[in-house]
């Protein structure tokens, strides 16, 4: 038994206004949508991979790389952006040479946009493992990144 | 007629359910569109196609906005006018500016409604679209920034021949199209049709080149350089020549193709006759011995691959005969290497094709001796056109010459093979023959014939019922094959042809030939079959001299080694 199949057995009527459920308990299992999970739910459906993939990518909520071990949101909410949001996300992405939505191949840190984490008081504010880090700028975020590479290595 | 509606200020009949764009272009109101397509289900992507509608005082796209009652329309009101302008300039904001460098330079859709509209600057600059290119297909090159995500491709790909390979991905100003994952082509389950290029209006989807090898062979004294072509490609060329369409220009092809330089013209309609006779051998064989049935042809690339993807378990009901470009690419290598004494390396194969997976075709390794390909490059009918005009070739000033003899003789049946229902016809005419040892009374089987995506009809052969389906469209072969799988058990050969009416609709084909056009094609080459005498493959002499000369009877030893092969599932993401 695959490890999507009790998933699956949820819905066994297998229509194809299942997928977006479908597709949301397997993030919620596994964090994200794997190829394999993804081809599985194809021929559970029948529908072509390249259907669902248009599908998931059309939504921001599904990613399609694991977490890495250090989980990075950066809120792109309006207080936040105001106050440099972009460059703080830009700093990020160049540092750790991933895009949003992506996990740096260490599997250390993946890097997630979020529309408003409810910390405007703190902006601009990112989120790593849950634990927040208020006014960041360019600057302390590639020293948050170091330190925790420098840990890392200890 | 139900009701009147108000165009342009002129009352027209209009019919309870049609959209405001078959109204105007059933009298002769022309509207631009891009993403619609004819008899396919709107989408209303482009909105190039919007109308005024004067009650409202809103725009609507004519392609999918059902008519109404009473309706008042105007079509190139300054406002309407000016809003597909616009359009066209937002399409044009994020294009790349090298149409000057663009294979589908002057005939792009594009291009030819930024000029109607007169574009005549680029008035908003956007941010290029930085997708890489796709060079990873054999056969198809997609270039997503010519892209402009009217969405024809995916319907292609989809509704027409069911594989469903490429859909949007992203959303809104990220949205590109491409494969599960945005991989490369060729790991997908592609079958390298080409019918996304039929519809693609711009230059995103092209096929792969091969003018720089043919040039280097054809400059390179140490090779000789031979071509083969198709049976549908004398007579579709017209289009692209300027003449009327389903001229056949056989004969001023060869002689083109020689003052090109091309050592040998053969013609792949002789070893259509080839195929022929091997596949009617196999047919009887499989009859006679028990074998697997129903026999599913194999001459189509198209489809052997979207069966080794999707329907592998009817592999062993795909004719293991080699389609006829891999028959003459074998022969060529082989007996007509030891005939010229020369090495097979020393010998550069051309073909040209409608096809793009011809190309993928020609470099599979199952395709090969001793490591040694059969056929080194393919030229879709599209490329040839551009190859000519290369070589300065006068194709209106040039006096028709014969194909290079032998391997270029051919019966008509060899010819048919060219249009749907074609090879299914030349194989019955054999098959008949050897099995009754009388030729048929009546050689035309019209039951088999024409554009309709599934024919089905029951050949008596001594008394023996023999059950045949032609199927065109790869989306039309996949429920059949369903039927099949389901229990349907009255069918013991069918023909399967990727494209659209067969290769005479083939994805390497020219781009925008109207119905009438393709139909144009299809009667000529039953003219031919009509009017010239040698009607059957088994009757052609070429042939004759080469299983005396060569091969020894069809299925045999050599036959095997050289003309037949085995296919295996392929494992791709569905």
């Amino acid at each position: 038994m695959t490890a999507i199949q009790p998933i699956l057995n949820k819905y066994p009527d297998n229509g194809r206004e299942n997928l977006i459920p479908i597709l949301q308990d397997i993030q919620n299992e596994s964090g994200y949508l794997s190829k394999d999970s993804i081809v599985e739910v194809g021929r559970f459906l029948d529908i072509p991979i390249s259907k669902i993939f248009g599908v998931a990518t059309f939504y921001n909520q599904f990613r399609f790389e694991p977490f890495g071990k250090y989980h990075i949101q950066v809120c792109r909410g309006t207080a936040c952006h105001v106050l440099g949001s972009a460059t703080v996300l830009q700093e990020l992405e160049k540092n750790l040479k991933i895009k949003a939505g992506q996990s740096t191949r260490d599997g250390l840190f993946s890097i997630e946009v979020v529309a408003c984490i409810g910390a405007c008081g703190l902006a601009p504010v990112i989120s790593i493992n849950g634990e927040f880090h208020a006014k960041v700028t360019a600057v302390s975020m590639k020293q948050i990144i170091d330190d925790l590479k420098k840990e890392e290595e200890a | 007629m139900d009701f009147t509606i108000n165009i342009n200020n002129k009352a027209l009949e209009a019919k309870q359910g049609e959209t405001i764009l078959d109204v105007l272009t059933r009298n002769g109101i022309r509207v631009p569109t891009l993403c619609h397509i004819k008899d396919a289900f709107p989408t209303g992507a482009c909105r190039m196609c919007v109308v005024e509608d004067e009650k409202s005082g809103k725009l609507l796209t004519s392609c999918s906005y059902p008519v109404e009652a009473d309706m008042s329309i105007q079509t190139h009101s300054k406002r309407v006018v000016e809003s597909r302008k616009t359009i066209i300039e937002l399409l044009l904001s994020n294009h790349p500016d090298d149409c000057l460098y663009c294979v589908r330079n002057k005939n792009c859709e594009l291009q030819d409604l930024s000029e109607e509209h007169h574009v005549r600057e680029r008035r908003i600059r956007g941010k290029k679209n930085t997708e890489p290119l796709d060079l990873s297909s054999a056969s198809i090159v997609r270039d997503p920034e010519k892209c402009i995500l009217c969405g024809r491709c995916v319907h292609a790909c989809e509704e027409v021949m069911g594989v469903a390979c490429i859909d949007f991905i992203h959303r809104g100003n990220k949205s590109i199209i491409g494969t599960a994952f945005n991989q490369g082509l060729n790991t997908s389950s592609c079958v390298n049709c080409g019918q996304c290029i039929m519809v693609c209006p711009t230059g995103a989807l092209t096929e792969k080149n091969h003018f720089a090898q043919i040039q280097e062979a054809l400059n390179n004294p140490a090779k000789r350089v031979v071509v083969q072509y198709a049976p549908s490609i004398s007579v579709s060329m017209a289009e692209e020549l300027g003449m009327e369409a389903g001229t056949d220009i056989n004969g001023i092809l060869n002689a083109a193709l020689r003052k090109i330089g091309f050592d040998h013209v053969f013609d792949s309609s002789f070893s259509a006759d080839l195929t022929i006779m091997e596949e009617s051998a196999e047919l009887i064989d499989r009859v006679n011995n028990n074998g697997v049935l129903p026999m599913i042809t194999s001459c189509c690339p198209g489809w052997v691959k979207f069966a080794e993807e999707f329907y592998p378990d009817f592999l062993p009901n795909l004719s293991s005969c080699k389609s006829p470009q891999q028959m003459m690419g074998a022969i060529i290598k082989s007996h007509f290497a030891a005939e010229e004494n020369l090495k097979p390396e020393e010998i550069f194969s051309v073909s040209i094709m409608p096809c793009t997976a011809k190309k993928f075709e020609a470099q599979r390794e199952e395709m090969t001796q001793e490591g040694i390909s059969d056929v080194d490059a393919v030229l879709t009918t599209r490329e040839l056109t551009k190859f000519l005009k290369l070589y300065g070739i006068d194709m209106f000033n040039i006096r028709p010459e014969l194909t290079d003899s032998p391997l270029g003789f051919r019966s008509t049946a060899g010819k048919i093979f060219g249009a749907s229902g074609g090879v299914m016809e030349a194989a019955i005419r054999t098959a008949y023959y050897k099995i009754t040892g009388k030729e048929l009374v009546e050689f035309q089987i019209p039951a088999v014939r024409g554009f309709i995506g599934r024919k089905e009809t029951t050949i008596n052969i001594d008394g023996l019922e023999v059950g045949v389906a032609v199927v065109n469209g790869l989306a039309n072969t996949r429920k059949l094959l369903e039927e099949i799988r389901n229990g349907k058990n009255d069918i013991h050969f069918i023909e399967v042809m990727a494209c659209p009416g067969g290769c005479i609709g083939g994805g390497g084909q020219h781009i925008g030939s109207s119905d009438e056009q393709l139909k144009a094609r299809m009667k000529k080459l039953y003219q031919i079959d009509a009017t010239e005498s040698i009607k059957v493959s088994h009757k052609n002499p070429e042939i004759i001299g080469l299983y005396e000369n060569f091969l020894g009877e069809p299925l045999g030893h050599k036959s095997h080694k050289l003309l037949h092969t085995h296919y295996h599932a392929r494992k791709v993401m569905l």
